[in-house]
């Protein structure tokens, strides 16, 4: 089942709520989670006139159910092109569930530096939180089921993809 | 010495690393594909990734190395396992100990993994075949019989430096072929990822009876083997496994199969050179050889530790078919 969501207009107010919520400078970096968080990142990124360039993060490497679902072989280099101490990061991903992704996120992050400040900005906010985890700038928040599913499709044009249970 | 089963897990995926005979397409593929996202995080100023934290992984080796055992135990470091390091020469087995009591005691200590290297030929398949069920064995090297990591890098080596499609390349292995588990490994790779052309050149005395089994042209004068090729491998001339008299001298050798500038020239233009190390200068092949711009010799150190770690944590993966959960 494929539900209609004007994607364009979401990123538009996370954008809106951004600007609200944060003093945008030049000790504010980007950092997008591959692959549907760094689409966000990007229009995110582009919106806001952030100096620093777009950070990307795999987190393949870092995942805590490695050892039970194994590696996948294509995992694409994560790229910090900045100097993380004392900066203020917004980190960015297309759906928040469980929490676990970001947990992997920041441990990479903090390997690379120690950031002042992380704000999570993610496209959809679902139920599901295994950790305490949570999003500072929300597109659209929905209540799923264990079995149910809601993914970003894309690059062009962005697509939300919501699996409900049968 | 059939390894297949031992390798492979019931559900596909590897277990051991011993050979890469018996393996698949598919499963060197990927190991190479896995090297590729390491290669990255070797590159980073934080060379280092959490995968194995707390796995202990245990280098033991029988025989000298130095270039082998670092880039194993850095690869290790770089996935976060711990590392032993033992030296057999300098240990129990030397007061009597065998080496199944060595292997009992160490997994007493709960290891996750052994990175073997001995002298003689089928002792990471004894191991691996002793090992609990949790336990993976790494072949570093084995006598005559294979050294399947070395062959992986120099796939690498060859795939960063030609592209993946190993159908259209010519590959000549240059050398002692006899004494050479790298060799051995090496020619079974190359055969499964479908190379267009496999040769190995060397003295009648340093080939084995019955090598065109292996699927390889073989060739005896180093000039006509050398003819177009993409890839030129040189092997180390093994003096310390040499028993009997198999070469007139190693001025004699060199004059013969010696890798100069100028043999070098009749193959293609923009061929790859490279050598397992340690080279033997003067005796594979020239300094201006070695050192000069077709030679990969250095950049093959640097990925083996990509592919050490891509070798290793696809190992340490547990035998599992669950599904893959979307982490999100």
């Amino acid at each position: 089942m494929s539900q209609q969501h004007d994607i364009n207009a979401l990123i538009e107010q996370m954008a809106a709520k951004l600007q609200h919520k944060l003093d945008i400078d030049e000790h504010t970096a980007m950092v997008g989670i591959h692959t549907g968080g760094v689409w966000i990142a990007e229009a995110l990124h582009r919106r806001l006139g952030i100096q620093a360039p777009l950070g990307t993060l795999d987190i393949s490497f870092y995942r805590d159910d490695f050892t039970r679902i194994g590696l996948n072989p294509q995992v694409k280099p994560s790229q910090l092109p900045f100097t993380l101490d004392d900066r203020h990061i917004i980190l960015v991903d297309d759906v928040l569930h469980t929490g676990r992704t970001i947990r992997a996120a920041m441990n990479e992050l903090f390997d690379y530096g120690r950031p002042a400040s992380i704000v999570l900005a993610t496209l959809v906010e679902r139920s599901g939180r295994e950790l305490p985890i949570e999003a500072g700038v929300v597109g659209l928040t929905m209540e799923l089921g264990p079995g149910e599913h809601v993914k970003l499709c894309g690059p062009d044009p962005l697509t939300l993809e919501i699996n409900t249970a049968s | 010495m059939k390894a297949g089963n031992l390798q492979i897990r019931p559900d596909g995926r590897l277990r051991h690393f011993l050979s890469t005979e018996g393996l698949t397409r598919e499963l060197l593929t990927e190991i190479l594909d896995s090297a590729e996202s390491f290669a990255g995080v070797t590159e980073q100023s934080v060379k280092k990734v959490p995968l194995l934290r707390g796995k202990t992984i245990v280098n033991l080796f029988f025989e000298a190395s130095t270039r082998t055992r670092t880039t194993f135990e850095l690869a290790a470091k770089r996935l976060s396992a711990d590392v032993l390091n033992i030296n057999v020469n300098a240990s129990a087995t030397t007061k009597g100990e065998t080496l199944l009591d060595t292997l009992r005691n160490l997994q007493a200590m709960h290891i996750d993994m052994f990175v073997v290297r001995h002298a003689d030929s089928g002792t990471a398949h004894f191991i691996a075949r002793h090992v609990q069920p949790h336990v993976s064995v790494i072949n570093a090297g084995d006598g005559r019989h294979a050294h399947p990591t070395q062959a992986m890098l120099d796939m690498f080596t060859i795939r960063r430096e030609k592209g993946a499609d190993f159908g259209r390349l010519t590959v000549a292995i240059v050398g002692d072929m006899a004494h050479s588990r790298v060799a051995r490994s090496q020619i079974h790779a190359l055969n499964l990822l479908n190379t267009g052309d496999v040769r190995i050149v060397a003295p009648r005395t340093l080939i084995p009876a019955h090598v065109e089994s292996l699927g390889v042209r073989v060739f005896h004068d180093l000039r006509e083997g050398l003819r177009d090729a993409d890839v030129v491998i040189m092997l180390r001339l093994q003096r310390e496994r040499m028993l009997g008299a198999l070469l007139p001298s190693e001025h004699e050798y060199y004059r013969l199969y010696g890798l100069t500038e100028e043999k070098l020239s009749i193959a293609k233009p923009d061929v790859t050179v490279m050598h397992p190390g340690p080279i033997n200068r003067g005796v594979e092949m020239d300094s201006q050889v070695a050192d000069g711009p077709q030679s990969v010799i250095l950049q093959q150190v640097t990925y083996g530790i990509a592919v050490r770690m891509a070798v290793m944590s696809m190992a340490m993966q547990q035998n599992t078919t669950q599904e893959a959960n979307a982490q999100t």
